[in-house]
C-alpha cells in the first residue's frame, strides 16, 4: 500500500485488510513528516501482520514510485512466505467488497496475472499525448518543478530526432497502475537476471509505474488477464476522479473489487465499504462500465460544453465555424411585408415561435407582443443594443426545444448581422426589395418615400453582401420580389419542408399576398426620380393577383 | 502582451496592496480568535453595517456550508450587529469608524485582512446578503471542492451573482430573523444576462437580471455588474481590483473557458431585495457611500415609490443548484 497524504484513512484500510487475513505491507513517502509516521504506527501497532518498507521520496511520474513499490513487494514476499498474491493499492484506495469476495474471485482465476497492460501501438487512454515516446525518449527534468525545461527537451529530442533504444526482448506495454500479480510471476520480474539492465532502463522512462510492472509481466511470459481490478478513473487532464458520499449508489452497481481515488472525508464511503459486518456474497463481474458513463459526461462537458451557452464559465472565443448558438432558427426578411398575416401561418405550418421584428428600433417584437420574454428577456430596445449577441443568444438559449423564428428588415438595429451570418444555425430567407411594398402603401409624401427607399436598400444591399461573402456560415436563400412574386407557391412550400419536415403531409393553403395591382407604377415612380431599385428584380407590369391569391390557396396535392 | 501593459498592471496591483496596507490602521481588533483555527481552515471575509437582523441566518448557513472561520469588519453599526458578532466563537471581528467609500467600500479593509491571515487559504469573500451556491453543495462540504481545485492546480473559482426577489411588493413579506432570506425572495431571471470581455483585465463583465431589466433600460452600461471571483486560494500579490468583480494578477480572472469547454462554476443568490432593502437604500443614499454617486440606489428608489413588483411571468422559481446549472447559470464543469 502507497501511502503519502489522509494517512488515518490509510490505517483504516490497512486494518480492514489485515482482519481479512491479508499481510499488509505500507509504503510511506519519505517526504511525510516525522509525528505523521509515528501516528500512523502507532494506529497499527496492535496488527502484527502489517508492516512498513523502508521509504523512498515519491515523485509522480518518475521512478522513486517503482521503486517504492519494488521495495515493499519485495519485503512482502520475503516475510510472509504464505503470499500468494500482491494487490498493490493506495493509501486512497477502498475495497468495495469484502476481501472474503476477492479471495474467492482470485481462486477462481489460480496462476492469473491481473494487470492491464497494452502496446503502446494500441492504447488509446494516456492522456497528454506521449505514448510511444514515454520509452523513446529521455526525461532528466521534474514535470511538476520545471514543466518548461521538460516540454522544451521533449521537443528538442523530438527535433533532433534522438532515441533511446528499448532492451532487446522488452516490448513496452502501458496499463493502470494498480495491478494483482502471483507470487510467481512478481518473483520472476524481481529476481530476473537482468533486472539491473530493467531499471536502469525504466528509471529515465516518463510515468514508469505505469509500464514497468505492466511490460516485465510480458517478458517474463505471465498469463496475463489485461484489466485492473481496481477501478480508477482519471480526468482529460489525466488527474484521477475522486469519489464522493454521493457516489455509493453508483459504486454499489459497478460491482467493482477496490475503487480509487476516495475522498479523505468521504464519512459515508468509508463507513459503509469498512463495515466488517457486511457479508460476502455471489456477486456479478466486476462492470466499471457503469461508472464510465458519469466521467465521460463531465469530460466532454468540461471540453465541448452545451453548444450555444454562453455564461460566467464557458464564452467560446476561438470556436473555428461551430455554431454559435443553442438552435437553429429561422430569419425571415420581407415575407411579412408581402404576406397578410405572414405570422400567424408561419406559426401554424412550422410549429415554431415566431417573432416580429426582434431588432425593431422602438424595441423587441416578441410573439404575441409579449413585453418580456423566456428567461426574462426584455423588449427594451436599449437593453438589446447593449449587447445584441447576447440577447440572441440567450433566446434561442432559453427557448431550447421550441424553434424560434423571426423577422429581419432593413429598418432594423443591423448590429447583429455578422453574428447571423458565422452562425450555422441561422436559416436566412430574404425576400429582396419587399421593404418597399409598406412604403407604397404607407401615403406618405413621395419625397420621403424616395428618400427612405434609397436607404433602405443600402440597408439591405450590405446584408446580402455579407451574407454572399466566403467565411459565411448561415444557410441563406434570397429571391428578388419579382421573381418571388412571380411563382411564391414553391419558395413557401420548402420553407415549411425545411423548418418542420413533419408537416409534410399536410395539405395548409399559402397566406393569402398583399394586392399589388400598381405596384409596378411606383417602382417606375421611384426610378423617374432619379433612384435605382436594384434589389426588386424586373417587376412585371402586369401582375394577376387574384391568380397569384388562387394559386397559393390551392391545396397541396398529396404526395 | 507588451512589456509595458503588463509593468502598468503590475503598477496598478502595487497600488491597490500599498493602499490596503495604509488603511490597516482605520482598523481595531475587537475579537482575534484565530488561535482556534484547524489545519487549514476555509476563511470567509466581509465588510458590513448594520446587518443584526441577516447575521444569525448568515453564519448558520456558511458554518453549514463548511467555512471553519469568519473574518469580519464592521462598519460602525449601531443596531447590535458587533456585539453579536463579537459573542460567536467562530468570528473574529475588527470595527472601524472609517469611510466605507474611501476605503473601496471596504475592499481595503479586506484585503489587508486577506493579505495578513489568508496566505495559502483559501477565502471566500461576500457580503451579507450573498449566499454561495456550488455544485454538489447538498451533499459535499466546501473542502470538497477547494481540495479539488488543489489537486486541479486552481486558485479562483467564480460564482455570479443571481439577484433573488419576491413575488410582490417588498415589504408585503417581512422578513424575520434567522429565517432563510429565499423563503420569500424566491425568484430568479434565468437567462437575461449580457456578458462581454473585458480585453484589459480579461474578465468576463456580465450584467442583467431584474435589476437591469426594470431600473437601468435607460442606460444599460450603468447596470451592475454580477461577474463575481468570491473563491480565491489566497496570496499576499493578490488584489481585488473592483469589488470582488475581478482581479490582480489578471490570470485569476480567467475562470472561464474560451475554446468552447465549461469550468466549474456557481451563484451567490443575492438576498437584497427584502422588506429590508427600501430603508437600507434610504440610509445608504443619506450617507452616498456607494457606487457611482448612489446612481443604483437612487434608480432603485424610484422604482420602490412606484411599488415595482419585480416579478414577472418568466422569473424562474429557485428549487436547488442542479437546476442553476441545467439552466446554464452555472457548471459542474469536469467535477463530477
Amino acid at each position: 500500500m502507497l501511502c503519502h497524504t489522509a494517512l488515518n484513512r490509510a490505517a483504516a484500510v490497512a486494518r480492514h485488510w489485515a482482519a481479512a487475513g491479508c499481510p499488509v505491507v505500507i509504503h510511506l513517502d519519505s517526504r511525510v513528516p516525522e509525528a505523521e509516521r509515528a501516528g500512523l504506527a502507532a494506529a497499527l501497532a496492535d496488527l502484527s501482520d502489517v508492516r512498513f518498507s523502508r521509504r523512498v521520496a515519491c515523485e509522480w511520474g518518475t521512478f522513486s514510485l517503482v521503486e517504492a513499490t519494488i521495495l515493499a513487494t519485495t519485503q512482502i514476499l520475503q516475510e510472509f512466505p504464505a503470499v500468494d498474491r500482491v494487490y498493490l493499492t493506495s493509501g486512497s484506495c477502498l475495497p468495495l467488497r469484502p476481501i472474503a469476495e476477492l479471495q474467492a474471485y482470485l481462486a477462481a482465476y489460480p496462476d492469473t496475472d491481473f494487470i492491464e497492460s497494452v502496446t503502446t501501438a494500441d492504447v488509446g487512454w494516456t492522456v497528454g499525448g506521449l505514448n510511444k515516446e514515454r520509452f523513446t525518449l529521455r526525461f532528466p527534468f521534474s514535470w511538476r518543478r520545471h514543466r518548461r525545461l521538460f516540454d522544451g527537451y521533449v521537443v528538442l529530442q523530438r527535433r533532433l530526432g534522438i532515441q533511446r533504444r528499448i532492451p532487446e526482448g522488452l516490448v513496452p506495454h502501458l496499463g493502470s497502475q494498480w495491478w494483482c500479480l502471483t507470487r510467481k510471476t512478481l518473483e520472476a520480474i524481481l529476481n530476473h537476471p537482468e533486472r539491473r539492465r530493467h531499471d536502469r532502463y525504466f528509471r529515465r522512462v516518463w510515468i514508469p509505474d505505469e509500464s514497468y510492472f505492466q511490460s516485465l509481466a510480458r517478458k517474463v511470459g505471465a498469463k496475463v488477464e489485461s484489466r485492473s481490478l481496481t477501478l480508477s478513473k482519471f480526468d482529460f487532464q489525466g488527474r484521477p476522479h475522486v469519489f464522493y458520499d454521493d457516489h455509493l449508489h453508483l459504486l454499489r452497481r459497478t460491482e467493482a473489487f477496490v475503487a480509487r481515488k476516495i475522498w479523505p472525508e468521504a464519512k459515508l464511503l468509508y463507513d459503509t465499504y469498512l463495515d466488517p459486518t457486511t457479508a460476502s456474497a455471489n456477486r456479478p463481474e466486476p462492470s466499471p462500465g457503469k461508472i464510465d458513463r458519469l466521467f465521460a459526461k463531465a469530460v466532454e462537458r468540461r471540453v465541448k460544453g452545451r453548444p450555444g451557452l454562453y455564461m460566467q464559465s464557458r464564452f467560446p472565443t476561438r470556436t473555428r465555424g461551430g455554431n454559435r448558438s443553442a438552435a437553429p432558427y429561422g430569419v425571415f426578411s420581407g415575407f411579412a411585408d408581402l404576406f397578410v398575416d405572414f405570422h400567424g401561418w408561419l406559426a401554424k405550418a412550422t410549429e415554431a415561435r415566431v417573432h416580429g421584428h426582434l431588432f425593431a428600433p422602438d424595441r423587441a417584437h416578441f410573439a404575441a407582443s409579449e413585453a418580456i420574454f423566456k428567461g426574462g428577456l426584455s423588449d427594451s430596445a436599449n437593453l438589446r443594443d447593449y449587447n445584441p449577441r447576447s440577447f440572441l443568444t440567450n433566446l434561442i438559449w432559453n427557448s431550447r426545444g421550441e424553434r424560434q423564428c423571426f423577422q429581419f428588415g432593413p429598418n432594423d438595429a443591423q448590429d447583429i448581422a455578422q453574428f447571423l451570418a458565422g452562425d450555422p444555425n441561422a436559416n436566412i430567407l430574404i425576400v429582396s426589395g419587399a421593404f418597399s411594398i409598406p412604403l407604397w402603401r404607407s401615403g406618405r409624401p413621395f419625397a420621403e418615400i424616395r428618400a427612405e427607399a434609397a436607404r433602405l436598400q443600402k440597408v439591405e444591399a450590405e446584408f446580402i453582401a455579407l451574407l454572399q461573402e466566403p467565411e459565411t456560415k448561415a444557410r441563406v436563400r434570397v429571391w428578388n420580389l419579382a421573381d418571388f412574386v412571380e411563382d411564391p407557391v414553391e419558395p413557401l412550400r420548402q420553407i415549411v419542408d425545411e423548418l418542420n419536415p413533419r408537416a409534410e403531409q399536410r395539405q395548409e393553403a399559402l397566406p393569402q399576398m398583399v394586392d399589388l395591382s400598381g405596384f409596378a407604377q411606383f417602382i417606375q415612380n421611384l426610378r423617374n426620380q432619379g433612384m435605382q431599385p436594384v434589389l426588386m428584380g424586373d417587376f412585371p407590369t402586369e401582375l394577376d393577383m387574384a391568380a397569384i391569391n388562387t394559386a397559393l390557396s390551392r391545396p397541396r396535392e398529396a404526395r | 502582451m507588451g512589456l509595458i501593459s503588463a509593468y502598468r498592471l503590475r503598477l496598478r496591483r502595487q497600488r491597490l496592496l500599498w493602499r490596503a496596507f495604509r488603511r490597516r490602521r482605520e482598523l481595531s481588533s475587537v475579537t482575534n480568535r484565530m488561535a482556534s483555527w484547524p489545519a487549514q481552515p476555509i476563511l470567509l471575509f466581509s465588510t458590513l453595517r448594520n446587518e443584526r437582523i441577516r447575521l444569525p441566518y448568515f453564519l448558520e448557513y456558511y458554518r453549514k456550508l463548511g467555512i471553519d472561520h469568519f473574518v469580519l469588519v464592521d462598519n460602525g453599526s449601531d443596531d447590535g450587529s458587533r456585539e453579536y458578532l463579537a459573542a460567536e466563537p467562530d468570528v473574529s471581528l475588527w470595527s472601524t469608524g472609517a469611510s466605507y467609500k474611501r476605503s473601496r467600500f471596504g475592499m481595503d479593509w479586506l484585503m489587508h485582512l486577506l493579505r495578513r491571515h489568508g496566505r495559502e487559504k483559501w477565502c471566500l469573500t461576500v457580503d451579507v446578503d450573498e449566499f454561495l451556491v456550488f455544485p454538489f453543495c447538498e451533499t459535499r462540504p466546501l473542502r470538497a471542492l477547494t481540495d479539488w481545485l488543489d489537486s486541479s492546480g486552481t486558485r479562483t473559482f467564480s460564482a455570479m451573482l443571481l439577484d433573488m426577489y419576491p413575488k410582490g411588493a417588498m415589504h408585503e413579506q417581512p422578513y424575520r430573523e434567522g429565517q432563510n432570506p429565499f423563503e420569500i425572495a424566491q425568484y430568479f431571471d434565468s437567462g437575461n444576462y449580457s456578458i462581454r470581455r473585458n480585453p484589459g483585465l480579461r474578465n468576463l463583465w456580465i450584467q442583467g437580471g431584474p435589476r437591469a431589466r426594470l431600473y437601468f433600460t435607460e442606460d444599460p452600461k450603468e447596470a451592475p455588474a454580477m461577474n463575481k471571483i468570491p473563491l480565491v486560494k489566497w496570496d499576499p500579490s493578490y488584489a481585488y481590483v473592483s469589488s470582488t468583480h475581478m482581479m490582480l494578477p489578471r490570470g485569476l480572472n480567467l475562470v472561464y473557458e474560451e475554446a468552447g469547454g465549461e469550468k466549474p462554476s456557481g451563484c451567490l443568490l443575492h438576498a437584497k431585495f427584502l422588506d429590508t432593502f427600501a430603508a437600507k437604500a434610504e440610509e445608504e443614499l443619506r450617507r452616498g457611500q456607494h457606487y457611482a454617486e448612489s446612481q443604483e440606489y437612487r434608480a432603485y428608489r424610484e422604482g420602490i415609490t412606484r411599488e415595482r413588483d419585480l416579478w414577472c411571468n418568466w422569473s424562474e422559481k429557485y428549487i436547488n443548484w442542479r437546476q442553476l446549472e441545467t439552466l446554464g447559470l452555472m457548471s459542474k464543469g469536469n467535477w463530477a
